[in-house]
């Protein structure tokens, strides 16, 4: 560029917009972005709303209501956020090593059967064993569903070194067509009118309410799950942040040739991540139809394992974090039930609102690397 | 030998193949120039969305293809953006625009469910589709798979052979020779970003508007997912890709060839074949790039940034 030519751009744009590496990442990014961008996909939400015939402020309005406007409304919310906060923990500790396991879906739907299995048909063959005997034993297996199920894609990465983007992925196609296999073939319940469902579980293998939740409705349906997603990310918090293990994960994660030079066996770690983080999704699964649902039946979940993943990215991985987002993204979804039933808005509006907080959530992650400054030249 | 039953197959997992075909080539024509685009069933069932969609609004199913075309290359373009110019993480760029591409097809196609629309007739070339099996195989399908058999020649030749070509790849392998060069690499990959998002809207639009005309939500089914591995298993070649994709075409057609043959499986194990297979697939693909010392382009998934080392 001439001489001549800076000046004539000095006169028509008299700033200078400069984008500067930063030196030291802000703390206050972490966050700012997500806030920012959570404002920013409802605003871009509201313009979808408006376009579809609906004025934005009365939908936000009817879904405020809808998720925290009653005692009932909050019950409802909690009730959304328990599969939330399980699966985006487990979603959260596979990312922290930088393994991408997308199949939490999945992971979920097979901690749902296999907890099934276990309601169907076991307490009538195995008398004697007391309620919270079987709590234990339908949550162990939901953990280990879970967890086996994602162990299959763990072990082709830790051995074969398979992309697990694509194996987890393909997997939960996989655990949804099992559910459907088992609610229309063999676990189908004679008495279901066609339709495809298990019968009802035992009322011993109905996960009990979590107690104590004295600023909700008598009949709430809060379960245990709620307890078994605090729990859990307390522990998982802890372990995290002050145990070897959680120091290994960190570290294969962020420079896998510096793990293994320090000794860390890689393969290994691969595999218990993925088989807590599936035990995880799968615990979410055995909740969600022992405690819900009480059945299995064709549809068990409006896609957990995926805003699972928005909601561990939009936490940042902290655990403590994911508790929260959690419960936001439930009310979300509870939201979008109220939309639909009120105003006819499609469903599909929450999935566009996940997608959108998720991708203005990317693009604010470079204000964490670079500032940008406005000065006059 | 069936003849009968192995022609039927074969002109199945063509037809079948070819949305995967487009998709597939899109991606590798991205991930080529460096960029992960894990978008590509969103951009597919967008694309579907929308071919249908416009192509009802029009009558003419090709008015359907520009609109499929146009509206992937649209959405890829915001990934691009993500990436390259914000330097964004890719995964979750695609998850997210893979998320909002479900949601947004959705949502438009709601009041299409189940409204016919037009399509793509099968084209019978004279003469050449009367040879028995190869005939009906090649020469007798609707004009998106003939121009599918043109895209993945042209796309090898355009990739090994050309300057361009030498581009793109160079761009994907290590960038910054490549802008020392003079190669513009941002550019570039806005680009071919964009090509791949063009293609994969057409790889959905070719379900809508040929191989099962009509709008259902999600009818992609795990397609572009199934491409992005396909493309792992081609080796980012145009050939091996076309491989893959009829090879995944008849997996699926077999399910339905079982079905009419009698056997007892059930159908959802029949239907979980192509899902497993494409585990199977990046198995083997995974092993013989160890054994080949071959791999992805280099820089795949990494932001460039001038003056980074």
């Amino acid at each position: 560029m001439t001489v001549q030519e800076m000046e004539a751009r000095s006169r028509r744009f008299p700033w200078r917009i400069r984008v500067e590496e930063r030196l030291v990442r802000p703390r206050w990014v972490n966050v700012v972005v997500p806030v920012a961008s959570i404002v920013l996909g409802l605003i871009t939400g509201a313009l979808l709303i408006w376009a579809n015939g609906v004025n934005p402020f009365v939908a936000y309005k009817a879904m405020a209501v809808g998720a925290f406007g009653s005692k009932y409304a909050l019950g409802e919310t909690l009730v959304k956020t328990i599969p939330l906060i399980l699966a985006a923990l487990g979603v959260s500790i596979a990312f922290r090593m930088q393994l991408w396991n997308i199949g939490a879906e999945g992971q979920l739907h097979m901690g749902a059967i296999a907890a099934g299995g276990v309601a169907l048909f076991l307490p009538q063959r195995i008398p004697g064993i007391p309620p919270w005997g079987w709590i234990a034993i339908i949550t162990a297996v939901g953990f280990i569903a879970g967890a086996l199920w994602a162990l299959i894609p763990g072990a082709l990465k830790a051995y074969l070194n398979v992309n697990e983007i694509i194996t987890t992925l393909m997997l939960n196609y996989v655990a949804i067509l099992w559910l459907d296999y088992v609610v229309n073939v063999p676990w189908k319940d004679p008495a279901s009118l066609g339709f495809p469902l298990t019968a009802i579980f035992p009322k011993e293998l109905w996960l009990p309410k979590t107690p104590g939740l004295f600023f909700l409705t008598p009949r709430h349906r809060v379960h245990l799950g709620l307890v078994f997603g605090i729990v859990a990310a307390i522990l998982l918090y802890i372990f995290v942040t002050r145990s070897k293990w959680g120091f290994e994960v960190e570290v294969i994660g962020r420079n896998q040739k510096a793990a293994r030079y320090a000794g860390m066996t890689i393969a290994r770690n691969i595999l218990i991540v993925m088989a807590i983080s599936g035990g995880l999704a799968g615990i979410a699964g055995m909740a969600e139809v022992t405690g819900i649902i009480h059945r299995l039946q064709h549809q068990i979940s409006p896609g957990y394992g995926y805003t699972a993943i928005i909601i561990a990215w939009l936490a940042k991985l902290h655990p403590i974090a994911i508790l929260l987002v959690a419960f936001l993204f439930g009310a979300l979804l509870v939201a979008g039930d109220q939309l639909q039933i009120s105003m006819g808005l499609p469903m599909a509006i929450s999935f566009i609102l996940q997608g959108l907080i998720l991708f203005f959530v990317l693009g604010g992650e470079i204000l964490s690397y670079y500032t940008v400054r406005v000065e006059r030249r | 030998m069936d003849w009968v039953f192995i022609t039927a197959t074969l002109v199945a997992a063509i037809r079948a193949g070819t949305p995967l075909l487009y998709a597939t080539i899109g991606e590798i024509f991205a991930e080529r120039a460096g960029i992960l685009n894990l978008g590509v069933e969103g951009m597919m069932l967008m694309g579907a969305v929308s071919g249908f969609v416009v192509g009802m609004k029009t009558g003419n199913p090709w008015m359907g293809a520009l609109a499929a075309m146009f509206i992937g290359g649209l959405l890829s373009l915001v990934h691009a953006f993500v990436s390259i110019t914000l330097r964004g993480d890719q995964v979750v760029s695609g998850l997210a625009l893979t998320l909002l591409g479900s949601g947004l097809s959705a949502l438009i196609g709601k009041p299409y469910v189940g409204v016919p629309g037009v399509r793509f007739e099968a084209v019978k070339i004279p003469l050449l589709a009367d040879i028995p099996v190869l005939g009906p195989v090649l020469f007798n399908h609707d004009p998106l798979v003939y121009f599918s058999f043109l895209l993945f020649p042209l796309a090898g030749f355009y990739i090994y052979k050309t300057r361009p070509g030498l581009h793109l790849r160079a761009v994907g392998e290590d960038p910054a020779t490549a802008d020392a060069a003079g190669i513009n690499v941002f550019r570039l990959r806005y680009l071919y970003t964009f090509i791949g998002g063009m293609l994969a809207g057409l790889g959905g639009a070719t379900i809508s508007l040929a191989y099962t005309p009509g709008w259902i939500e999600g009818m992609t089914a795990g397609r572009g997912w199934i491409a992005v591995g396909l493309v792992i298993f081609a080796f980012w070649d145009p050939w091996r890709a076309a491989v893959g994709s009829y090879l995944f075409g008849g997996i699926n057609s077999l399910q339905f060839g079982l079905q009419t043959k009698g056997v007892t499986i059930p159908v959802y194990f029949l239907q979980m074949m192509p899902y497993l297979f494409t585990i199977l697939v990046l198995i083997f693909a995974t092993g013989e790039r160890v054994r080949r010392r071959m791999g992805a382009p280099a820089a795949l998934g990494i932001p460039y940034v001038r003056g980074e080392r």
